[in-house]
């Protein structure tokens, strides 16, 4: 045969193997963080984990107040950051089309979106924990609730981009003002692409713990003061990882595992909800 | 019978409230924009609050601190380099390592995949993007570092590090940690990302420019090599761009296994550290304002790298974008 | 009746009822089709004037000028982009949503101006309704949909509301098909469905006028000659507009047509004339499908 094809076929065989082998090299690296992740995680799964307190160096314990701590954080922050995005996002897309503040608050949001989280904590350190003059669980929520805008504010706006022009028409053809064309056509229209991106929004800030780590800090303790540093996952799972002791660690692993899992389930939640929507036509 | 329901002509109470549904409009509007404004505010918010905070640093040390290699608490000599070295270094491993794999990837999906696995393995990929770096941290620490001691790192200084100049490069004890260990860890966090990206962006090739040139008997090579990459080259190096963003800034999975040594060593093998890894690292124990400040205001320069980086990915992506909507 | 007026249309200014009787509107619309209409008792509902529209500097309607009568149905047909949906869509100011587009000249609704920029739009679009081409449920259950427009200027109880959505629902001939699942999701309705609920939305508010966008162009032919039947027993209650592509429905359905081309008025006049004994070679050519 022509030996040019010959060649042709033979740098086209190197190199989609070179590609498959590429695939295969990563994605075996990740299905072995995630086994790892199982496999030490488990063990540190029992009771103890959801109802005890962290305990002091080389004690027995759980993660309970840590448990409560990121639940509380993120509670906070979402409640703060939600409406803020879907206002911002709303803006963006019913009253900023062509408007040249729309496009910088559009580029700037995209920029937040993929910022260093620990920017967002030394931002937050200097203008709430410095002023307050100690460290708080506000302080934590807050800077979670900086990360949390950015990813409201653009499924909201890609969302309601998407509602159809001709179901705010008629809206306004009966004579609604806009703003009950928005609220109570336009939101109802894009609510499941809406909760979708609050579910991401929540599940990102959910492994987030540099925002964390000078803003709520830790607490060795039982805390629902939100004045005070509060316990929370990702940082716990930081220092007891670092420690030299093996309980630490234990409980260390037994944290990412039910971190990832969340993660995973609100993801999972996100599509399925994305999904729905869309098949409602 | 249909009398109107409204009949305006009578009707002081419907003119009232025609007045007010023009204010509510006014007030949604308005705070409405006023949100937009605030997350203007949050990025402006950003920007004072470092260089506010990193002001007695510079004050201090003025522009020699991003070349000073120098960190020694104790009298309060700070220098930005080694941790700027380290970020770059890191960030740069990531992407030689992470590139080449994502695009194998995105490859493997879009060209090569059978039509059963693209689905699953999309959203395989996507929800690994979703997992928190800190996993990669610790699994960095507890497995991918030991192995290297063990395994990895004796064989780069067998071999690699026996040669004329790549010895500088692969010298010292195996540590396990390091930078070689910590910019190794980053790729494989950014895989995901830019994988997805990539993908999406591979995708954008309209179904007939592919065919045409599957229609002229090129071979799936040649198709991505000639066709695809350059179709898409400018979303393509957005996307890698935002990798970079992200490696740059990344904490986590770093802080772990960097070893935290304020120095410079040619060798990739040894410890080293990064701007976020030191702040992670020293924040909370810095004493002192101008240990503090030399934190923040290496903050302060990774803002301005990132925000740089991420400002040059968001063009670029915009221009696919308009290509694509062409 | 009080002696103050409040303009229904929000603008300050006298109410000047209008009986035509020989007054001839300037433009293209023949003297001698206004004067045959002097003393039949039709109410000009809504008179154009000298409209002229614009979108973004270029000119696409060109100095209309002609009458909707009360109680009859207006038919406009007219080859693709000759303007007849951008005509509808000012009587409702719709295109008021989007920027670069305006109006100029005057078109009057029970005398009053509603080009004027004083012109309170909420109101006029509660008095003025309107039924697109593409059915448009909201996102809510087929009572919401119809009660959401009554809620937006009548507080009515309860049973009021019921009353109000069963009367629509009867009038758009729907009522029988989905009087047991009114909490059902507009939007599962069949697209025939969907379009007489739409109409019934409409209704609900009780306008006074009526505008249908090519209701029918994308029904069934079942769904389709039901939406016609509607519209004949709607006449008795409505000044009806009605674009439509398809001429025989607009012969079928309408009192009078205006035939438009290319932004321009060519011809207007009862339907039974333009269909038979069109005075412009224009409508003639286009009636019989010379072009189109």
């Amino acid at each position: 045969m022509n030996a040019i094809y010959l060649r042709r076929k033979a740098v086209n065989r190197v190199a989609l193997t070179l590609a498959l082998g590429a695939a295969g090299f990563g994605l075996f690296w990740l299905v072995a963080i995630l086994w790892t992740l199982l496999y030490n995680g488990l063990s540190a799964i029992n009771l103890d984990l959801f109802t005890q307190n962290t305990p002091p160096p080389g004690g027995q314990g759980g993660l309970l107040n840590a448990i409560f701590g990121s639940v509380v954080m993120t509670s906070v922050a979402t409640l703060v950051g939600t409406p803020i995005g879907i206002m911002a996002g709303t803006y963006l897309a019913e009253f900023g089309r062509g408007a040249k503040l729309a496009e910088v608050v559009r580029f700037i949001n995209d920029i937040l979106l993929s910022a260093p989280s620990i920017m967002v904590g030394l931002f937050v350190y200097e203008v709430v924990v410095m002023r307050m003059g100690h460290f708080s669980a506000w302080a934590g929520a807050l800077a979670l609730a900086v990360i949390v805008i950015p990813v409201v504010v653009r499924t909201t706006e890609d969302m309601l981009k998407l509602v159809p022009n001709s179901l705010r028409e008629a809206a306004a053809a009966l004579g609604a003002p806009q703003w009950k064309v928005i609220t109570m056509v336009a939101y109802r229209a894009a609510r499941n692409g809406i909760i979708t991106g609050v579910l991401l929004a929540v599940a990102r800030i959910s492994g987030e713990t540099a925002p964390l780590l000078f803003t709520a800090l830790n607490n060795q303790f039982w805390s629902a003061d939100m004045n005070a540093p509060m316990a929370n996952l990702p940082v716990v799972i930081f220092q007891y990882a670092m420690s030299p002791y093996e309980d630490w660690r234990q409980l260390a692993w037994g944290g990412a595992l039910l971190i990832t899992v969340t993660i995973l389930m609100l993801n999972i939640g996100a599509r399925l909800l994305a999904g729905l929507g869309t098949t409602r036509k | 019978m249909t009398e109107i329901a409204l009949d305006l002509s009578e009707d002081l109470s419907v003119l009232r409230r025609a007045r007010r549904q023009r204010l509510q409009d006014t007030a949604f509007r308005t705070a409405t924009l006023l949100f937009a404004v605030l997350v203007l505010m949050i990025l402006g918010g950003v920007a004072v609050a470092l260089i506010d905070g990193a002001l007695p640093a510079l004050r201090a040390f003025g522009v020699g601190f991003v070349a000073t290699e120098v960190w020694n608490p104790v009298t309060e000599q700070f220098g930005a380099l080694a941790p700027i070295y380290g970020t770059l270094v890191t960030s740069a491993i990531a992407m030689a390592v992470g590139i080449p794999v994502s695009f194998g990837i995105a490859i493997f999906i879009t060209e090569m995949c059978p039509t059963w696995l693209k689905r699953p393995l999309g959203i395989a990929i996507e929800l690994l993007a979703g997992i928190p770096s800190i996993i990669y941290g610790i699994w960095g620490l507890f497995v991918f570092a030991p192995f290297m001691q063990s395994t990895v790192q004796p064989f780069l200084i067998g071999t690699l590090g026996q040669l004329p100049i790549l010895e500088d490069f692969f010298m010292g004890p195996p540590y396990g940690i390091g930078i070689l260990t910590a910019g190794l860890i980053l790729g494989i966090m950014v895989l995901p990302f830019i994988t997805s990206i990539t993908r999406d962006v591979f995708e954008t090739v309209p179904p007939m420019v592919r065919e045409s040139a599957y229609g002229l008997g090129a071979t799936t090579w040649e198709v991505v090599w000639n066709v695809v990459l350059p179709y898409t080259r400018t979303g393509v190096v957005g996307g890698v761009m935002l990798g970079l963003g992200r490696a740059l800034g990344e904490t986590m999975a770093v802080t772990f296994v960097i070893g935290n040594a304020h120095r410079i060593s040619s060798s990739i093998l040894a410890p080293g550290t990064t701007i976020s890894a030191s702040i992670a690292n020293e924040f909370t124990e810095a004493v002192g304002d101008v240990y503090t400040s030399a934190l923040v205001a290496m903050g302060l320069i990774l803002f301005l790298i990132t925000f740089a980086v991420l400002t040059a990915a968001k063009i670029m992506l915009l221009r696919l974008q308009r290509k694509a909507g062409a | 009746m009080t002696t103050t007026h409040i303009d229904p249309t929000g603008t300050s200014g006298n109410n000047r009822g209008m009986v035509l009787s020989g007054a001839v509107s300037a433009g293209a619309v023949s003297a001698g089709m206004a004067a045959n209409r002097a003393g039949t008792g039709l109410t000009e509902k809504i008179s154009v004037r000298n409209l002229d529209f614009y979108y973004d500097g270029y000119r696409a309607l060109k100095d209309i000028s002609l009458p909707l009568y009360d109680r009859q149905v207006t038919a406009f047909i007219g080859p693709s982009g000759c303007g007849k949906s951008t005509l509808l869509r000012i009587l409702n100011r719709m295109y008021d949503l989007y920027p670069k587009q305006k109006a100029t000249g005057e078109v009057l609704l029970d005398g009053n101006n509603i080009l004027s920029p004083k012109q309170d739009l909420n109101l006029l679009r509660a008095r003025v309704g309107m039924v697109f081409q593409k059915p448009t449920p909201f996102p809510m259950s087929i009572y919401d949909n119809i009660a959401f427009g009554v809620k937006l200027y009548e507080k009515l109880s309860k049973s009021e509301m019921n009353d109000r959505v069963e009367f629509s629902l009867r009038r758009a001939a729907l009522w029988d098909e989905v009087k047991d699942k009114l909490r059902q999701n507009g939007m599962s309705l069949s697209g025939g469905q969907q379009q007489r609920l739409c109409i019934a939305r409409a209704i609900a508010v009780k306008p006074s006028v009526l505008l249908l966008d090519e209701p029918t162009s994308a029904l069934d032919p079942i769904s389709t000659a039901k939406c016609e039947e509607l519209v004949d027993e709607l006449r008795s209650d409505y000044c009806i507009a009605i674009v439509t592509h398809n001429m025989q429905q607009a012969a079928r359905v309408s009192n009078f047509t205006a035939f438009m081309y290319l932004g321009e008025l060519i011809e207007f006049g009862d339907t039974e004339t333009i269909f038979t004994n069109p005075s412009r070679e224009k409508t003639s050519e286009y009636i019989t499908g010379r072009f189109g």
